[in-house]
């Protein structure tokens, strides 16, 4: 068995590996994430997009792939790498491989290389382009192609993942097991736009009583408070927030006539709006193991993270947040709160999927904020 | 939350002696507390009776009590330190059960200790399976349906509605003990019965069974702010049914999609908080259902476990050591990640490789009991190996066992099997299943149906498919001459050098030569605790082969340790004290310690115990490999036991520079016809003896000899094989056994002195000064084998003039065999004849056990003694002499097999030992009885049957125990001759003479004790049922006529005077 697929790096570094999935010649970030499950729902979460995802555990594909682990609507990432890729899954609910799911999803996947020593590189040589192919595997060509990809930083792709036409959400969050939904009585009246949005942020917000329209991420602030919703929702989604402007400036309208949560990308625009900065991090955080402490609490929050760019925590010091939430690895900006605009949002991910479920608390901090609203209105 | 101050002084109490469930992942554990404990700044006063631990050395406690772990000695011990605080959580089983013991008879309120990480109230709601229970279903758990039964009557309602096959689970017993699987009423009855009697509340739980279904467990850990973290997810290889300690296990898991595990990472939190941990780790075991995920909650212990041990190991997040922090008050996010230093220990480390735990057992040595896995633990020890892959990480664990097996390949499983047969075995759980399923595998049975067979997840077995394809391949090769392709997947896959080369039909040498032609060699990852995301500051390192290597070797002088690996009988967790000893002796002189081991149990594993820590099996292969790598000054292979010593040979031709006693040294003191001519050379006397190679030339040898004879193989540790045969008739058998276990090496055969008295000798040189570290006198006679037999230091009836010249002699041998480290020799005394039964120039079994009798780190001495030191140096020139008696005590697994003797003999059969210190010879003796759960009587009936050659002193035991007031029975020859002796004893009927008799006698709890000695195969079968009901039934006993005077001894003391405590510190002054 000879490589038959390579990954090429922006500063040069090959790795030669297997192919599986797709074949085909894709760019993207080479990021890595350190979940040791979910590696579907990573696949399908539009935040991804544009970028070639390296699993840090070594053997993916064991559980197979299902129709309900899908975070959106299709896969989004450029390439997937792995060390192992399991011909053969075992589970019960597994229904076709991984590499047949990229494949008919027409994903391009690299097996067999030395994952770990990738993961060193992009730790210390920061997260770069790269090309990962498995039809041109002359290295001078695909540096070529390489040379073109302009990388994510002072892109809007935001554009590329949002949905066209809105639509009524009404599926809840259900029990793997029995099948059961979860479902809350129907009280409010939500808005989520769509930057990239994770399916199960929205089968939570439907747990959890809201009835849900989801909406284009460039729905100007008009449009969304036409809809005379009690909440508003900014999703998580790909790449830089700082061009997303329309989105800023959607978020910056809205401030103060909703309540408002926001996720992931959704922070990082909310925290835009508000004035704040944001900034490229080394390599990003991926994974489900991160703590992030609750300043308000004191207490810890193992969380599901996705995110590569981050909110400048300096920049908001002289502005109207509260910071809430702080990350104890690296002591990045994690979560805030600005209670004059009943808004906040985190930087990771509380609807986890994959992940832990620890901070699934926040959604109920959201239909509380919803709660204070209808009340101030009623009274 | 920071430290807290209202803590001053903490006890600890340990886990007692190695037994099988309890091993010396509880030293691990210990010790890791007591380290952070004291660096915290706290007093710590620990008690533990197991003498082979690193935690019990006098500098890792203020204050160290080597006395029993009864509720009664502990209550002394916090009556005389008045500690205010104790941690139970870290002892295992025997520490909590002691601490709960404590709590509810009010010792610790009478004197004002808390509790530190788990209450009263939350390890009964663990460990009451009622209890567990109905919290369960109370946060909306699922367990298997079940009931509680005190009674026969009561078991009988419960099966009717939980129905077979039923499990049985006595409650509050060790490693499962017995826990048992009926499938219809007979057995059922059975079981209940005896788990009822098992039981220390006589309570058994009977649980619908989940057999076939999927096993796995979360290491949790909670912190006194209600954060918890899931340390480690574990997926057992075999399914429900084998116990988890029996069971092939893998982490992380495998085969749950994050819905799924997210799910029990829910119920875990959901049962840390529910049943009120308050700080610290536990281990929640489930079942899952692989047809529908269906998910079962099975038990939770609420302390520090072998798992975690395991899961430690695994992740690099030190469990123990991070739960005695939460104890004293720390949050997790106080609290730094070793390894990478700068992120905190609040989160859940995330692995980039695969790690396999495999259980090692010695059925070999239980010939009468049965070899089938079931819900109470059998094994006595694992291994565990580090891969990129499961299939790396398999392989490696296999050869990392060292029961001589290096791969997946049939050779041991015979030709002949047929297809049908081969199915059957799939279905019965032995511990060898996975070499069938492999042998499936090559015979084109389906996955499906090898899974349907034995319930082994088809992940599994796929994986072992793909081996064995590989293997199948490689063998197909046209000419055997593997290209760098394939040769690099086999590597990959995990194939040992060894294999490959039998399968190619080269060398071992030759197969590694062509691997580093073709540039194919092992490189090193780091167990980073969070798959590279940070830098890792902790050299904790595995092989694989793949592109980069993290090994960054220093440029500093630099000593390997080979470790011990697995423990097992006759080679324990004595020489992984030695090699941790290695460890800090290069430290403190300044040399670079690198130990290479695979027992994730042990403290050597610990990444804090040396500079730097290869997790690698212990073969030629993976040892040169790191040589190649580190580049060594020199490597210490005398510490570890028979397992590196068996390498020493080949490492040494290699060119490692092996220091201390040269491998030659080694080999002269095994190899007989060179030990005797240096025997001859110094004027010494041996029993007389040769050498065999088959049958016939043993025979030749019997008749020059004469009976009895001591037959055993070369080269083995722990007696393995060895027997004594008194007649022709006896030979044959025992002779076939042994030629099989000594390989290519002869066998020896000895003149065996009968009734004689042994001794072991450590003793330490520098190749110029010999210094003795103390004389052991067996109190059993030479025949039972060193590590079985209770031992007295200083000797107790050998004359001072003797003693002399053993030392004399002892002195001659080090110098004779140029020692340069530890020595060990065995003599026997018969009729003031010294005679010298065997040499071993390394480290011995007695090392720990003497070095705390004596107060000097003997092991610590003897490394930096072999980096080059001398004794004089070291000043350590001068025997120490102390005025305490100390008495090792060997410990059985005895219970754990039923069906087995617990006879004494020449085969070592002992996992663990406890040692008893006083100034009193009988006091020290009693305490090791007591500290070894075996209760001497102070009153009551003692039953004594011996053999015809013990009668004599049988009566003057007899005698003494009449003085003191106990009524004695006999069995008939020895009833005569007591009341010929004018010493009233009741006459008792054996077993074959008709009813009520003996065992009766026994069953319905009439006899306090039994000293019953025998010889001859046709008496121990008749007295067998003797043994077996007082081991059933908890009666103290002896087997053998020494024994019994000791017994007097102590019971003599007892009546005098209570045994008291004392710290070894005070001991040493």
């Amino acid at each position: 068995m000879g490589a038959d697929a390579v990954l090429l790096l922006e500063d040069g570094t090959v790795f030669e590996g297997l192919s599986f999935g797709a074949r085909g010649c894709r760019c993207g970030e080479v990021v890595f994430n350190t979940s040791m499950t979910g590696y579907q729902e990573i696949l399908t979460d539009p935040s991804y997009h544009e970028q070639i995802v390296t699993m840090t555990y070594p053997l993916i594909g064991n559980y197979g792939t299902n129709l309900g682990d899908v975070e959106s609507r299709r896969l989004f990432v450029s390439g997937f790498i792995v060390k192992e890729n399991c011909a053969y899954p075992s589970n019960w609910r597994d229904e076709l491989t991984l590499s047949d799911y990229l494949a008919a999803n027409n994903i391009v996947g690299l097996e067999g290389i030395d994952t770990r020593k990738l993961v060193k590189h992009i730790r210390t040589e920061g997260a770069m382009r790269g090309i990962i192919s498995s039809t041109e595997l002359d290295i001078d060509v695909l540096k070529k192609q390489l040379e073109e990809y302009p990388g994510l930083v002072g892109r809007d792709i935001v554009q590329d993942v949002t949905i066209e036409q809105s639509y009524p959400w009404t599926e809840a969050v259900s029990d793997v097991l029995t099948g059961k939904e979860v479902r809350g009585e129907k009280k409010y009246k939500v808005i989520a736009l769509d930057f990239g949005i994770k399916l199960n942020i929205l089968r939570l917000l439907v747990s959890h009583g809201c009835d849900v329209k989801i909406v284009p991420a460039q729905t100007s602030a008009a449009d969304v408070l036409a809809e005379k919703p009690d909440g508003v929702f900014l999703s998580n989604g790909p790449g830089d927030p700082a061009p997303v402007s329309y989105a800023i400036e959607t978020t910056k309208a809205l401030l103060g006539k909703a309540p408002i949560f926001g996720i992931c990308l959704g922070h990082q625009i909310l925290s835009l709006a508000l004035g704040g900065a944001t900034y490229k991090l080394k390599f990003g955080h991926r994974g489900a193991n991160h703590p992030v402490k609750n300043l308000e609490t004191g207490v810890i929050e193992i969380t599901s993270q996705n995110h590569g760019f981050c909110v400048d925590l300096d920049s908001l010091k002289d502005k109207d947040v509260r910071l809430t939430h702080i990350n104890l690895n690296d002591q990045t900006l994690e979560g805030i709160c600005c209670d004059a605009m009943d808004a906040f949002s985190v930087q990771y991910h509380p609807e986890a999927s994959p992940g832990p479920h620890d901070s699934g608390y926040l959604f109920k901090s959201f239909t509380k904020l919803m709660d204070k609203r209808l009340a101030g209105a009623a009274s | 939350m920071p430290k807290r101050t209202d803590i001053k002084k903490i006890l600890i109490i340990g886990s007692g002696p190695i037994v099988i469930g309890q091993a010396c992942e509880f030293d691990y554990s210990g010790a890791q507390a007591c380290k952070v404990l004291r660096q915290e700044g706290f007093e710590v006063v620990l008690v533990n009776s197991n003498p082979a631990t690193i935690m019990t050395d006098p500098e890792m406690a203020d204050r160290t009590y080597i006395e029993p772990i009864t509720p009664e000695m502990v209550e002394k011990i916090i009556a005389a330190e008045r500690p205010d605080s104790l941690l139970p959580t870290l002892g295992g089983q025997t520490g909590l059960n002691t601490a709960v013991a404590l709590a509810e008879s009010g010792v610790l309120d009478k004197y004002g200790v808390r509790l530190l990480g788990a209450n009263l109230e939350s390890i009964k709601r663990a460990e009451e399976r009622d209890r567990f229970k109905k919290i369960m279903e109370e946060i909306g758990l699922e367990v298997p349906r079940s009931g509680l039964a005190h009674s026969w009557e009561e078991a009988r309602e419960i099966v009717e509605y939980v129905g077979f096959p039923a499990i049985i689970r006595p409650s509050y017993t060790l490693g499962g003990m017995g826990g048992n699987v009926a499938y219809n009423m007979e057995e059922y009855q059975n079981y209940i019965n005896w788990g009822l009697s098992l039981s220390p509340i006589n309570q058994v739980l009977v649980e619908e069974s989940v057999v076939g279904w999927k096993e796995y467990e979360l290491e949790v850990m909670r912190d006194g702010m209600d954060n918890v973290v899931i340390v480690c997810s574990i997926e057992n290889l075999d399914p429900m049914g084998i116990h988890t300690g029996d069971s092939i296990t893998v982490a992380p898991a495998q085969t749950l999609t994050d819905k799924e595990y997210q799910i029990m990472r829910d119920a875990s939190l959901k049962i840390i908080r529910a049943i009120g941990v308050e700080t610290g780790g536990s281990n929640i075991q489930f079942a899952v259902n692989p047809a529908n995920g269906r998910l079962y909650v099975i038990e939770m212990n609420p302390r520090v476990s072998r798992s975690s041990a395991l899961a430690s190991k695994a992740t690099g997040f030190p469990i123990a050591k991070i739960a005695s922090l939460l104890a004293v008050g720390y949050t997790l996010d106080e609290i730094d990640n070793d390894i990478t230093k700068k992120t905190p220990a609040c989160f859940e480390p995330t692995i980039d490789y695969c790690v396999t735990k495999w259980p090692r057992f010695t059925f070999e040595k239980f010939p009468g009991t049965s070899p089938e896995l079931t819900i109470q633990m059998k094994s006595v020890g694992e291994a565990m190996a580090i891969g990129r892959t499961f299939k790396e990480s398999l392989q490696k664990a296999i050869r990392s066992l060292e029961i001589d097996r290096y791969s997946l390949d049939g050779r041991h499983i015979d030709a002949g099997l047929t297809d049908e047969e081969l199915k059957e075995r799939l279905r019965i759980n032995c511990w060898d299943k996975i070499w069938y399923v492999a042998e499936a595998l090559r015979r084109d049975v389906s996955v499906d149906e090898i899974f349907d067979l034995c319930a082994i997840d088809p992940w599994f077995i796929n994986n072992i498919k793909d081996i064995v394809r590989l293997e199948t391949k490689i063998k197909a090769v046209k000419g055997h001459k593997l290209d760098a392709e394939m040769l690099r997947q086999a590597k990959e896959y995990g194939f040992s050098d060894r294999y490959l080369a039998q399968i190619t039909g080269v060398s071992e040498l030759d197969m590694r030569k062509q691997r580093a032609q073709s540039g194919i060699r092992a490189v090193y990852k780091t167990v980073d605790t969070c798959g590279a995301e940070f830098e890792a500051s902790t050299p904790y390192l595995y092989s694989t082969f793949e592109d980069e290597c993290e090994s960054n070797p220093t440029k500093r002088r630099k000593v390997v340790i080979l470790g011990g690996g697995p423990n097992r009988i006759g080679q324990g967790i004595e020489f992984d004290y030695c090699c941790v000893h290695a460890a800090f002796a290069l430290d403190e002189i300044g040399i670079e310690s690198i130990m290479v081991n695979c027992n994730p149990e042990t403290v050597s594993t610990d990444y804090d115990t040396s500079d730097r820590l290869y997790f690698e099996p212990l073969t030629f292969e993976d040892v040169m490999s790191i040589v190649e790598t580190e580049k060594p000054d020199g490597m210490i292979v005398q510490f570890g036991g028979q397992t590196p010593l068996k390498l020493a040979d080949a490492l040494h031709t290699a060119g490692v520079p092996i220091i201390g006693t040269s491998p030659d040294s080694i080999g002269l003191a095994e190899d007989r016809k060179r030990f005797n001519a240096l025997v001859d050379k110094l004027k010494l006397r041996q029993p007389r003896s040769g050498t065999a190679m088959t049958y016939d030339e043993t025979l030749r040898i019997a008749e020059k000899l004469g009976y009895p004879l001591l037959i055993r193989p070369s080269f083995v540790l722990g007696g393995r094989a060895m027997e004594i045969v008194y007649d022709e008739e006896s030979l044959a058998g025992c002779v076939a056994n042994a030629i099989e276990v000594s390989g290519e090496h002869p066998i020896l055969v000895d003149k065996f002195l009968d009734d004689a008295t042994e001794l072991d000798v450590d003793a330490i040189s520098d190749g110029k000064v010999v210094v003795i570290g103390g004389i052991m006198e067996h109190i059993e006679e030479a025949g039972v084998h060193s590590g079985d037999s209770a031992c007295s230091l200083p000797p107790i009836s050998i004359s001072e003039k003797v003693l002399e010249e053993i030392k004399r002699q002892t002195k001659l041998l080090a110098l004779g065999l140029k020692v340069k480290g530890l020595m060990n020799v065995q003599f026997a005394v018969k009729d003031d004849e010294i005679y010298i039964l065997e040499v071993n120039p390394r480290a011995s079994r007695t090392i720990p056990f003497v070095s705390k009798a004596i107060g000097v780190p003997l092991a610590k001495l003897a490394a930096k003694v072999m980096t080059g030191m001398t004794l004089e140096e070291l000043g350590f020139t001068e025997e120490a002499h102390r005025s305490h008696f100390c008495v090792k005590e060997a410990v059985f697994p005895f219970i754990k097999f039923p069906g087995t003797d617990t006879i004494l003999g020449p085969e070592m059969l002992s996992t663990g030992e406890v040692m008893g210190i006083s100034d009193d010879f009988g006091l020290a003796f009693a305490k090791s009885q007591m500290s070894a759960g075996n209760n001497l009587p102070t009153e009551g009936t003692v039953l004594i049957s011996v053999r015809d050659q013990d009668k004599a002193r049988a009566v003057e035991i007899a005698r003494r125990l009449c003085d003191k007031g106990f009524k004695i029975v006999a069995t008939k020859g020895t009833c005569i001759e007591l009341i010929n002796n004018n010493i009233p004893s009741e006459f008792v009927l054996k077993m074959t003479e008709g009813r009520p008799n003996i065992v009766d006698w026994i069953i319905n709890g009439r006899i306090d004790m039994i000293i019953n000695t025998t010889v001859g195969k046709q008496s121990i079968m008749d007295s067998f049922s003797i043994r077996r009901a007082a081991l059933d039934n908890r009666v103290p006993y002896v087997t053998t006529i020494r024994g019994g005077q000791a017994v007097v001894k102590a019971i003599g003391s007892l009546a005098q005077r209570q045994p008291g405590v004392k710290p070894i510190q005070l001991y040493y002054q």
